[in-house]
């Protein structure tokens, strides 16, 4: 089989598994972007979703019942590393380390062991592997389940569209802008730094959940990293948004393109795959995709005005007052 | 309206920075009193009107709104009475917001916020309205993003929001001076319209003496956290920027440490 093939066959996977980050991916948004709040939580919550739902659903809790609570625990994980930060007075980095590192017990505690399966033949899946593979699936089927998890993932653009649009969105969004300026207007930044990290955090608790359907299993380690994931969806999504929509990148255009940011990092990720990265060094690659994304705009903008620039149009005026003078 | 009785606050206690920013201020606002006030260096201007807003709690004293005794209050529930416009005109508003969105959460300060539109169909009405008499052309770019404006055209859009919903004490903090001269003469005047047209009362610090002096009805010149002097009405009016550094050097027995404010001396805005 040629790499070619191997790409388009495992191109509805990808695009599943990223529109499933991508859930993951707009609470990033919501509080790197929205709230300006560094929230590392996300690693130890998505765990949390996980392990909640695939414990719900092998007990015989219905699948959607077990997404909700796998959204309600991931509200919970946000509602601790809000507390620590409003409350006790931890920065917020700090709150979110702590909160993920606690996370890691909690989460052995909901499985009891470090892995748990949930298998697609016993229990009827939201979401999995299964549905998507191009081999042994009707291709309607697949196109078919790809749209599913389209519409899951609109459902949710479109209510936190909604959201950000009503007084309490308003508050959260001041909030993150300008503080002062937030509480000058009455409003209590604390509450809202709070409600918007429990949002955040219970839509990657959600994301969880369907990644653990999604792959058969939650594990005590699927959260690792998965702020870097995030972080470099939101910023392929920006940075393409802006490059096709200039100053229209409007808010829902920015959610819409955080998923989609998700879809062309996994895409991007299974290219370098097939040209021979080993997966264990996929790590390595979200990492080093976040650190291009962020330094190319920086060294972009250091270009314009820099130091070495400057120099050199010193070193050219004083060559040209040199030559005047010897005239 | 506002009262204060014997404010105080010192800030880092028990270090080597320990500094008594307010020795126990005490003064009585009348209904529709605009009060100006000057003072050198770290003599508690600014701070006072921080105290005012809750910025952070005060060590002892009362702060008294409406007959209300706020002192106890966080900043975001003391907002409910008071307006404010501060010196950056980064501080007052949001950039990443839109003109109208920042209006529209200004109107909704003191009210409790649910899960209602942000910002009302009929309301923009009232805002493009609104943004007409500042006379900057904003009522066009109401969907604009704030940070796109400059900065007098943010502090123009600040005091629109601090006095949207109708404060019962306006707070201005050298809100000028961060502009340039012209623009800021327009804020200055666009704020006296504001407080004589809704009947607000006010307190404006500034380090502009003539402006004092031509702005508002009552004047006081504070000096090591203290309130050293209160003129208001006739007496006011007469005020020169001599008699006003003769004053200061009466009554604190030192000369004026504010470089800015005597710089600004000659200055006729």
């Amino acid at each position: 089989m040629t790499a070619l093939t191997t790409f388009v066959n495992a191109l509805p996977g990808n695009i599943s598994q990223g529109l499933i980050w991508g859930v993951l991916a707009i609470g990033v948004f919501i509080t790197y972007k929205i709230l300006d709040f560094p929230d590392l939580t996300v690693d130890g919550s998505l765990g949390t979703g996980g392990a909640v739902a695939v414990m719900l659903i092998t007990n015989g809790v219905p699948v959607p019942i077990a997404l909700i609570a796998a959204f309600i625990s991931g509200c919970l994980a946000g509602l601790i590393t809000g507390l620590l930060n409003a409350l006790l007075g931890i920065p917020g980095i700090l709150a979110g380390i702590l909160t993920q590192l606690a996370l890691y017990s909690v989460n052995l505690d909901i499985m009891g062991q470090s892995n748990r399966p949930v298998s697609v033949d016993k229990y009827p899946l939201l979401v999995s592997q299964r549905y998507v593979m191009t081999q042994g699936n009707e291709l309607i089927i697949v196109i078919l389940e790809v749209l599913k998890i389209i519409v899951i993932v609109g459902i949710l653009i479109a209510a936190l569209y909604w959201f950000f649009g009503t007084e309490y969105g308003f508050t959260i969004r001041a909030t993150g802008c300008n503080s002062n300026m937030a509480r000058a207007q009455g409003i209590n930044t604390k509450k809202s730094t709070v409600i918007a990290l429990v949002l955040s955090n219970g839509l990657v608790g959600l994301s969880g959940g369907l990644l653990a359907q999604y792959q058969g299993f939650a594990d005590v380690n699927m959260g690792r990293g998965a702020i870097v994931i995030g972080l470099a969806a939101v910023i392929i999504g920006e940075v393409l948004g802006s490059v096709i929509f200039r100053k229209r990148f409007n808010f829902v255009a920015m959610l819409s393109f955080t998923a989609i940011g998700a879809i062309i990092y996994f895409i991007v990720l299974q290219i370098v795959m097939l040209l021979g990265l080993p997966s264990a060094n996929n790590k390595l690659f979200s990492a080093v995709v976040v650190v291009i994304f962020l330094a190319v705009p920086y060294l972009r903008n250091a270009a314009k005005t820099s130091y070495g620039r400057a120099a050199k149009n010193a070193a050219a005026r004083s060559i040209v007052k040199g030559d005047s003078e010897d005239a | 309206m506002l009262e204060l009785i014997d404010v105080k606050k010192t800030f880092n206690v028990g270090t080597i920075n320990e500094k008594k920013a307010l020795n126990g201020v005490s003064i009585k606002l009348d209904e529709g009193d605009f009060v100006t006030i000057i003072g050198g260096n770290g003599a508690g201007k600014s701070t006072t009107l921080n105290a005012i807003a809750g910025v952070w709690p005060i060590d002892s004293g009362s702060i008294i709104i409406n007959g209300k005794n706020v002192a106890g209050l966080p900043e975001h529930k003391r907002a409910a009475f008071i307006g404010r416009v501060f010196q950056d005109p980064m501080t007052g508003t949001a950039a990443t917001m839109e003109i109208q969105e920042n209006l529209a959460l200004a109107k909704r300060r003191g009210n409790t916020r649910g899960l209602g539109w942000g910002i009302k169909r009929s309301e923009r009405e009232e805002y493009h309205e609104l943004l007409k008499t500042l006379d900057l052309g904003l009522e066009d770019r109401m969907t604009s993003k704030v940070g796109l404006l400059s900065g007098g055209q943010r502090q123009a859009l600040t005091l629109l929001m601090a006095t949207l919903k109708k404060p019962d004490i306006l707070l201005l903090d050298e809100h000028t001076a961060a502009l340039d001269p012209k623009t800021a003469a327009k804020v200055l005047e666009l704020s006296d319209k504001i407080i004589e047209e809704n009947h607000l009362t006010a307190m404006m610090v500034t380090h502009n003496m003539s402006a004092a002096i031509k702005h508002g009805n009552r004047l006081i010149m504070m000096n090591g956290g203290r309130i050293i002097y209160d003129v208001k009405g006739e007496e006011k009016k007469k005020l020169t920027v001599d008699m006003l550094l003769e004053k200061f050097e009466e009554a604190s027995g030192t000369m004026l440490n504010n470089d800015r404010m005597l710089l600004s001396k000659h200055n006729d805005i």
